[in-house]
């Protein structure tokens, strides 16, 4: 029997993508994001999308080139830069659709989503200009059992695709995640039909001897429909313990928000050639796995 | 001097420290999260002084014992005793024992808090953070805020634009939906200390800044406020704070975080 081999190029990945998809995106802000195939899509002519997640430069970079038709976010934040500004620009123009929610509201709509069920109860938002302002569609449900309780409906938050980022995989697509805080990649990885992740390492086949190195892996194999290798493919994001997020280049990326057609110039000066062109342009790969991670 | 003595000399920021600790007092073994170099030096010091029992995070993914030092340039000498990924914070804010200390955009008169946008919220005049944690927090578990620049835009006349935190406001809660499990403790501000301790939770100040008085903040705010019947001054730091607060940040960030660094004892208007 032949082995499992998942193994594909960004450009494959974004290949398997439609116009009009629901993307979910792993990772935290500035952190551990799966830049390289968020890079690909950029170069593509995907449009119409619907991406969802707690966004950083993915969501502000795919406002940027008109990716987007809707955003569904707990925040778009660089952290250090509180909000995307690009983001800021594209909701201020009226330019997209936006399903703004509660941190704690995103992750259950994808657990929602994950366990197959059409929403999960919550008090969340209740009490809250959410159901008045923000989202008027969502509903109510009272519980049936003696407390009578009303709760918010949180609809599962079903997606097309999944992209993660994580330190290594193998062909089989296992993965493993030494980040000190897995943020919610699992729960995008069940929410999909589909979840493409790209690695630091790629191996023929991981066999850890190692109880504590296999706990490290984030969701099983058979939710993984392809990896991979990306080393360096979170930048400008970060990819602790490996490698801090790009200070300097995430300031001239918002610094690009500010001027007329800054945008076009970021994408002339850092997207216009392949990944090994972009790592050339911000300095080469030496350098982005050098980038001192942040202390807070 | 003793070291329990009050200070004489101590800027605004650090008598907001010491006013900010002092929302977690008694609140016992509850995860503090302060958010902004004030509070985040605050929750430190409510630790090390008068709440040894609180929760406290590294400001990145773990539980720490030792508050970490503001501005530290490695992780050098971090000691960790457990593990607070956001998915243990979502857990944690949901069961309740938490209390966190929040910057709102916007407040009124009902603690409901705005820091989503301004205007329309298809088309905002000014996007802000969104909601990010606020209804979530609001519902769950009790709440303080940290306003360092307390005027009628952040105290507003009316409703703020977008209701992000729960409040007071009956109207806002249908039958059947709990609102016991929220409560807002105080707000700290730069000219006072307020709590909801007036009838239906109306807002009153229980501590006036070194040099402030009432009418001056009530100039400031957008909305009727209520004096507390043993309305007192701000208690000053003590000389053992203070050396706690520059344990906590010995680069003295705390001085950049107020317009000019005003002393904490400002001469009366």
């Amino acid at each position: 029997m032949a082995q499992l081999d998942k193994t594909m190029r960004a450009a494959d990945v974004v290949a398997q993508l439609r116009d009009g998809m629901t993307i979910g995106i792993g990772g935290w802000g500035p952190r551990r994001k799966p830049m390289s195939i968020v890079r690909e899509i950029l170069r593509s002519s995907l449009k119409d999308l619907t991406i969802v997640g707690y966004g950083g430069t993915d969501m502000g970079m795919l406002c940027a080139a008109g990716k987007v038709k809707k955003l569904i976010y707990g925040f778009v934040s660089l952290d250090f830069i509180p909000l995307e500004p690009f983001f800021r620009k594209a909701r201020e123009s009226g330019q997209i659709e936006a399903m703004e929610l509660d941190e704690g509201q995103l992750h259950w709509g994808l657990r929602a989503a994950a366990m197959r069920l059409p929403f999960l109860p919550t008090r969340v938002g209740l009490a809250t200009d959410q159901l008045t302002k923000i989202n008027p569609q969502f509903r109510t449900v009272t519980s049936p059992y003696d407390d009578g309780e009303v709760l918010l409906a949180m609809p599962a938050l079903k997606l097309d695709v999944a992209l993660l980022h994580t330190h290594k995989a193998d062909k089989l697509g296992n993965t493993r995640l030494y980040s000190p805080d897995p943020f919610f990649d699992e729960l995008f990885a069940r929410a999909a039909d589909r979840c493409y992740v790209s690695c630091e390492d790629l191996v023929e086949q991981i066999a850890s001897t190692d109880e504590a190195d296999a706990r490290c892996n984030p969701f099983e194999r058979s939710l993984v429909s392809g990896v991979v290798l990306a080393r360096g493919g979170a930048h400008p994001t970060s990819h602790v313990p490996g490698y801090g997020w790009d200070a300097a280049h995430l300031k001239r990326y918002c610094a690009a928000a500010e001027e007329d057609g800054g945008w076009a110039k970021y994408a002339d000066e850092f997207l216009t050639g392949d990944e090994a062109a972009y790592q050339q342009a911000v300095g080469g790969l030496d350098a982005i796995i050098k980038l001192p991670r942040q202390v807070f | 001097m003793s070291e329990s003595s009050a200070a004489t000399n101590f800027t605004l920021a650090e008598l907001l420290i010491c006013a900010c600790a002092d929302v977690w007092r008694e609140e016992g073994e509850v995860l503090a999260t302060g958010i902004g170099i004030i509070p985040r030096i605050a929750q430190g010091l409510a630790k090390l002084t008068h709440s040894p029992g609180l929760m406290i995070t590294d400001g990145e993914a773990y539980l720490t014992e030792t508050p970490v030092v503001i501005g530290a340039k490695n992780h050098e000498g971090r000691a960790y005793a457990g593990w607070m990924p956001y998915s243990r914070v979502f857990d944690a804010l949901w069961h309740g024992r938490r209390h966190a200390l929040v910057g709102p955009v916007q407040v009124d008169r009902w603690g409901q808090a705005n820091i989503s946008c301004v205007g329309d919220f298809a088309r905002p005049k000014r996007q802000m953070l969104g909601l990010r944690g606020f209804p979530g927090n609001s519902i769950n578990h009790v709440n303080s805020m940290f306003v360092p620049n307390h005027g009628p835009r952040v105290f507003v006349e009316n409703e703020v634009d977008v209701v992000c935190s729960v409040g007071y406001r009956k109207e806002r809660w249908p039958a059947g939906v709990r609102n016991d499990y929220m409560r807002i403790h105080r707000i700290v501000t730069d000219l006072c200390v307020m709590d909801f301790g007036g009838p239906e939770h109306a807002i009153r100040v229980v501590s006036l800044h070194p040099g402030v008085s009432f009418a001056q903040v009530q100039a400031a705010t957008g909305f009727p406020l209520l004096k507390a019947d043993n309305l007192r001054e701000t208690t000053h730091p003590t000389e053992a704070q203070l050396a706690v607060i520059r344990q906590l940040d010995p680069k003295d960030v705390r001085s950049k975080q107020l317009k000019d660094n005003p002393p904490g004892i400002r001469p009366a208007a």
